[in-house]
């Protein structure tokens, strides 16, 4: 047997503080909500204590983006972008220190963390820094001018990387920031004010708040922002439409998903495998373009879910510090409890359930990656998004049933192709009404590619020229 | 020889390629700007509504999947046959709108000008929206605009043809469907461009047209699940946040217009609203 | 209700040229992107401490020490033997390695010199390495290593027949040297880097399998690229596959390219995570290699000392 000895991460790299304060106008301070534990979900110890954001903060915060914002504005492109290019390389050189803080954080394995959160979070600043200059020729009008200050909100899953993609082409368009981490993973975020601050990013540009819920129903309402973008949960997306309606503020969403992964018979079926792997079990499948529906031909459903099975085998699930891991720790109790209340139902509505025998840390969130077959598309394990480890494989016959059972949902997020068939390739894509398409692959991103729903699952896009659109007054 | 009686001519709405009545029955006056009567249009319901949307989602699949090129001769073609109609329309229209026929005719030249305007989009935008991506990855990437589907429109109020030639053309440019709520006290010029669209080789349900009390109807389409997006360019600025609040149940696509003259470039500024961005990946390997 | 497809009996795929074009060309493709994706995660696997230990020593125990110039003597054959047996005369816990490799008219040299030792002695035959000769010539050059004592056979398939299309003639040819084997073990090497693409590094394996190689064999070694971690990858999921199929496990050998310590324990990985744990020994995996076995060594003195070694404290041989 070859056994993997243990191959941790030190969790000093993450050079973690006993205390985090929020940044506003230029400054670390303590805010005036509550001081909160955050804890690392993979064993339910405290890891710092943060200091959260009132209403109040939020105001004061939004006073200072609303009075740096004319100044960046002004600042002629290519000096913003200095600015930028400056944070892209402080994230990479700080970039294993904020790995480890990351995977602490959120639980996530180190592997991603290393391996796509931080760097893609670097490669996003890299790319909207090289904009700020050419944004007269970015095919948005001769004289394309910034939103004004923009409130940002930001979900627990990807908390460094989100951040990225929020600030990045908000301040290379000339917008300054109001940003909101979530609650349960602020610190990568606090670390991305510092790399703000030594890169002399001029104070009130940039201000970050940590908080909850009732942080972020503040930065929603604040009449003194011009915009609000929001990634999270299509609920809390729609009430934030609700709270905008009327008010004449930007406002983008990037909400929740129910992504199809097709796989035609003459799919490349090894590729496949990897591929339905990496769409639900990244990142504990706790993605918002997950690919939490398998839609398999039913000709090659046997051979696949063996397959797949066997290759579920070799995921190793546990410390998320641990360069080996496959599969961390499930982000907060509340999530673990919403995939356990979901993955019942799917038993109690006639599904299969299959789940990788794996030994679970006693403490902390866990989930062992699950698949569920014989799931009907009417079951709510097939219609919800999960926003875990868990797999609705789903059968179909010909193309056009595929189309069908893929396209409905209120989702239209992503959605994921395999075959060898040129044209069928084609064709698919051009019939799912998702945002995004991977045909033979799965979980691609790039700073260059526009990334974005359809449907209910939100407007507007983030990356790629089509990303500016959302932080530029274009009309 | 006594003078002949003219014919005159049952306003009503356009849903799925045909002329119904309203399902309610229901009529309105309808006036020139000085309270002459001119006719009785229908009224339509929220049942009207909903018959136009499940017209407009059935014929989404085709219009959308339609060749660029194909939506642009067709959208041509309705240019065409307005010309053919100009002094009908610029009749129409100074009755509606008051003016002096002259002034009228320009609007409807102005009006065929925009389709004409339209007409050559629909083989250009995903050439001007859409982009490839240069990924850091064997992967070819692109990203291309696509229609958003159904489309509620509540046309102007004030500019009964150019008004709702300008909203409405954009937004089946693109490949969407369209559900229009005509302006509420001029609505004769929208009944009139509805044969015109008849007439077009435009395809049943691509556009419907429902005339009525705005304010009836738009919370209706505003609240519809299966609306993708609203146009609320003819509601009253008291009714949009009401409106945007119920577009919000299923996350619709708001469009409130800037202030500008008909007149106007339009430029592309509507084209993109309606349009969804999407992004397809492929490796390359041999 | 589940479809299944019964696939006919594998001796019904190889009835004509035309079945067995069937079932090659019907065997899954391979994304080139996606499998050199899946090779390059597995190769982030962190290895170390015990683990690393027990890698090494396995790797050790599956080199197939190899010399194929045409400068070989008896006398370099003979010393390299020496170090089969016992590849670190300091300290006799390092394992010996599976073989040594060495053309036909060296065979008898290297029996003599590992008579005893449980290692094995391999051959390169059927007109290694571009295999081009009468398969006359080659099967005799078969008889000829056999009748020498090899153990184990490393043949070359038809590279040119095999891009042309000429499927049974190199399925044929493989039967017809493995008839000459008799109890020796068959190697076939498909010299992957001249078949280009891993859909037909897939089929060439399927190949050999069917007609009854023992291993298949990624290269000879005189061409490049020769193993390369997504070609191994395929192979891997071939024997894996295979024996899913027919209840028979068979082995992959990497020859080419594979010098350094890490590359093979990244090797290991793949075949513990492709194929899986029963794959990891050297009746189903070797190494086909000569400096590596070097590097091993100096990679098991490091772990056992704490310090870096030297080339000097390491054989040349």
């Amino acid at each position: 047997m070859f056994e993997y000895a243990p191959a941790p991460e030190s969790r000093d790299i993450a050079r973690l503080k006993p205390d985090y304060q929020i940044y506003v106008d230029g400054a670390f301070r303590d805010g005036r909500g509550d001081a909160i534990k955050t804890i690392n979900p993979a064993d339910e110890t405290p890891l710092a204590e943060v200091s959260e954001a009132s209403a109040a903060d939020v105001d004061d915060a939004v006073k200072a983006a609303r009075k740096a914002a004319d100044r960046w504005a002004k600042l002629p492109g290519k000096e913003r972008g200095k600015y930028l290019f400056r944070i892209a390389r402080a994230i990479q050189e700080r970039g294993r220190e904020l790995a480890v803080l990351e995977s602490l954080d959120n639980g996530k394995p180190i592997r991603e963390s290393r391996d796509v959160d931080i760097p893609t979070a670097a490669a996003h600043f890299f790319y909207y820094a090289g904009w700020a200059d050419k944004l007269p020729h970015a095919g948005f009008g001769p004289n394309p001018r910034p939103v004004g200050v923009a409130g940002q909100i930001v979900p627990w899953n990807f908390p460094l990387l989100m951040a990225a993609w929020k600030i990045a082409p908000a301040l290379a368009c000339g917008n300054t920031v109001v940003l909101k981490p979530a609650e349960s993973t602020p610190l990568t975020a606090l670390v991305l004010a510092e790399i703000v601050a030594e890169a002399d990013v001029p104070a009130g540009v940039v201000n970050i708040l940590a908080g909850g819920p009732s942080v972020g129903q503040a930065v929603v309402e604040h009449r003194g922002l011009d915009k609000i973008a929001f990634t999270g949960s299509t609920e809390v997306g729609k009430s934030i439409q609700r709270t905008l309606a009327g008010t004449g503020r930007r406002l983008s969403l990037e909400l929740g998903g129910k992504a199809a992964n097709i796989v035609f018979d003459d799919a490349p079926l090894d590729q496949a495998v990897e591929g339905i792997v990496n769409g639900i079990f990244f990142n504990q499948g706790q993605v918002c373009c997950a690919g939490s529906r398998l839609l398999v031909q039913e000709s090659i459903e046997d051979e696949l879910i063996d397959a797949l099975k066997r290759r579920l085998e070799t995921l190793r699930v546990g410390d998320p510090l641990d360069k080996n891991t496959d599969v961390g720790a499930i982000n907060s109790a509340a999530q673990l409890a919403r995939i356990r209340e979901l993955s019942d139902t799917g038993e109690t509505e006639g599904a299969t359930r299959w789940s990788l025998p794996c030994e679970l840390p006693e403490r902390g969130y866990w989930f062992a990656p699950t698949l569920f077959t014989g799931v009907a598309q009417t079951s709510r394990i097939a219609q919800e998004e999960i926003f875990g480890p868990v797999l609705s494989v789903i059968t179909f016959r010909t193309p056009d049933e595929a189309i069908a059972k893929a396209n409905n949902t209120p989702y239209g997020l992503s959605a994921g192709v395999w075959t060898e068939k040129g044209s069928r390739i084609l064709s698919m894509a051009n019939r799912l009404r998702a945002g995004v398409v991977w045909a033979n692959t799965f979980n691609r991103f790039d700073p260059t590619a526009p990334f974005g729903g359809y449907k209910e699952s939100g407007f507007g896009r983030e990356g790629g020229r089509h990303g500016l659109e959302a932080y530029l007054d274009v009309s | 020889m006594s003078d002949r009686v003219a014919v005159r001519k049952t306003y009503k709405l356009y849903i799925g390629g045909a002329f119904p009545r309203s399902e309610s029955g229901r009529s309105y006056p309808v006036s020139t700007p000085k309270g002459e009567l001119l006719a009785h249009a229908a009224q339509a319901s929220r049942k009207d509504v909903r018959d136009a949307v499940v017209a407009a989602r059935k014929a989404f699949g085709g219009w959308s999947k339609a060749t660029a090129y194909n939506r642009g001769q067709i959208l041509y073609r309705i240019a065409e046959m307005l010309e053919g109609r100009r002094a009908q329309f610029a009749d129409e229209l100074a009755a509606a709108e008051g003016g002096s026929a002259r002034a009228a005719l320009a609007l409807v030249d102005e009006a065929i000008d925009r389709w004409v305007y339209y007409a050559g989009w629909p083989d250009k935008y995903a050439q001007v929206a859409g982009s490839t991506n240069p990924v850091a990855g064997p992967y070819f990437t692109f990203s291309l605009p696509e229609p958003t589907g159904v489309v509620g429109v509540l046309a102007p109020q004030e500019s009964a043809l150019l008004g709702l030639v300008s909203v409405l053309a954009p937004v089946i440019a693109t490949g969407n469907t369209a559900v229009v709520v005509t302006s509420q006290e001029r609505p004769l010029p929208a009944v009139s461009l509805s044969e015109v669209l008849a007439t077009s080789d435009l395809p049943g349900g691509v556009v419907n047209v429902l005339t009525g009390r705005t304010a009836e109807l738009a919370p209706w389409l505003s609240a519809h699940r299966d609306v993708n997006a609203i146009d609320l360019t003819g509601a009253a600025p008291s009714e949009r946040r009401e409106l945007e609040i119920a577009a919000a149940d299923n996350v619709k696509r708001v469009f409130v217009p800037r202030e500008s003259g008909w007149a106007d470039d339009p430029g592309t500024t509507r084209l993109a609203a309606f349009v969804e961005t999407k992004t397809v990946w492929h490796p390359i390997g041999v | 209700m589940t479809v299944t497809f019964e696939r006919p009996p594998l001796s019904d795929v190889t009835r004509d040229d035309a079945s067995l074009r069937r079932f090659l060309h019907g065997l899954p493709g391979v994304d080139q992107v996606g499998a050199e994706g899946r090779a390059a995660a597995l190769a982030t696997r962190s290895i170390k401490t015990t683990a690393k230990a027990w890698a090494i020593d396995t790797a050790i125990s599956m080199v197939d020490l190899t010399t194929l110039e045409g400068a070989d003597t008896p006398g370099k054959v003979a010393s390299m033997c020496v170090k089969a047996r016992r590849p670190d005369p300091g300290d006799p816990s390092a394992p010996p390695v599976a073989a040594v490799c060495v053309y036909p008219d060296l065979v008898g040299t290297a029996v003599d010199a590992l008579r005893g030792s449980g290692v094995q002695v391999a051959s390169v035959a059927t007109a290694f390495p571009s295999g081009r000769a009468a398969l006359a010539t080659k099967l005799q050059d078969v008889r000829d290593a056999v009748a020498a004592g090899a153990t184990e056979i490393d043949m070359v398939i038809d590279r040119g027949a095999f891009l042309a299309g000429r499927y049974l003639q190199v399925f044929d040819e493989i039967v017809a040297t493995k008839n000459e084997c008799g109890t020796a073990h068959l190697k076939v090497i498909l010299e992957t880097g001249e078949l280009a693409t891993l859909d037909n590094a897939r089929r060439a394996s399927w190949l050999a399998l069917l007609a009854g190689g023992d291993f298949i064999k990624t290269s000879t070694g005189k061409v490049m690229p020769a193993a390369t971690p997504p070609v191994a990858l395929v192979m891997l999921q071939a024997v894996r596959d295979f024996a899913h199929l027919s209840g028979e496990r068979r082995g992959v050998k990497l020859a080419g390219g594979i010098r350094s310590s890490k590359e093979a324990v990244r090797y290991l990985v793949m075949v513990n995570e492709v194929a899986g744990d029963p794959w990891l020994t050297p009746d189903l995996f070797r190494f086909g290699a000569s400096s590596l076995l070097n590097d091993l060594l100096q990679q098991r003195h490091k772990l056992s000392t704490g310090n870096y070694d030297g080339p000097d404290y390491v054989s040349v041989d």
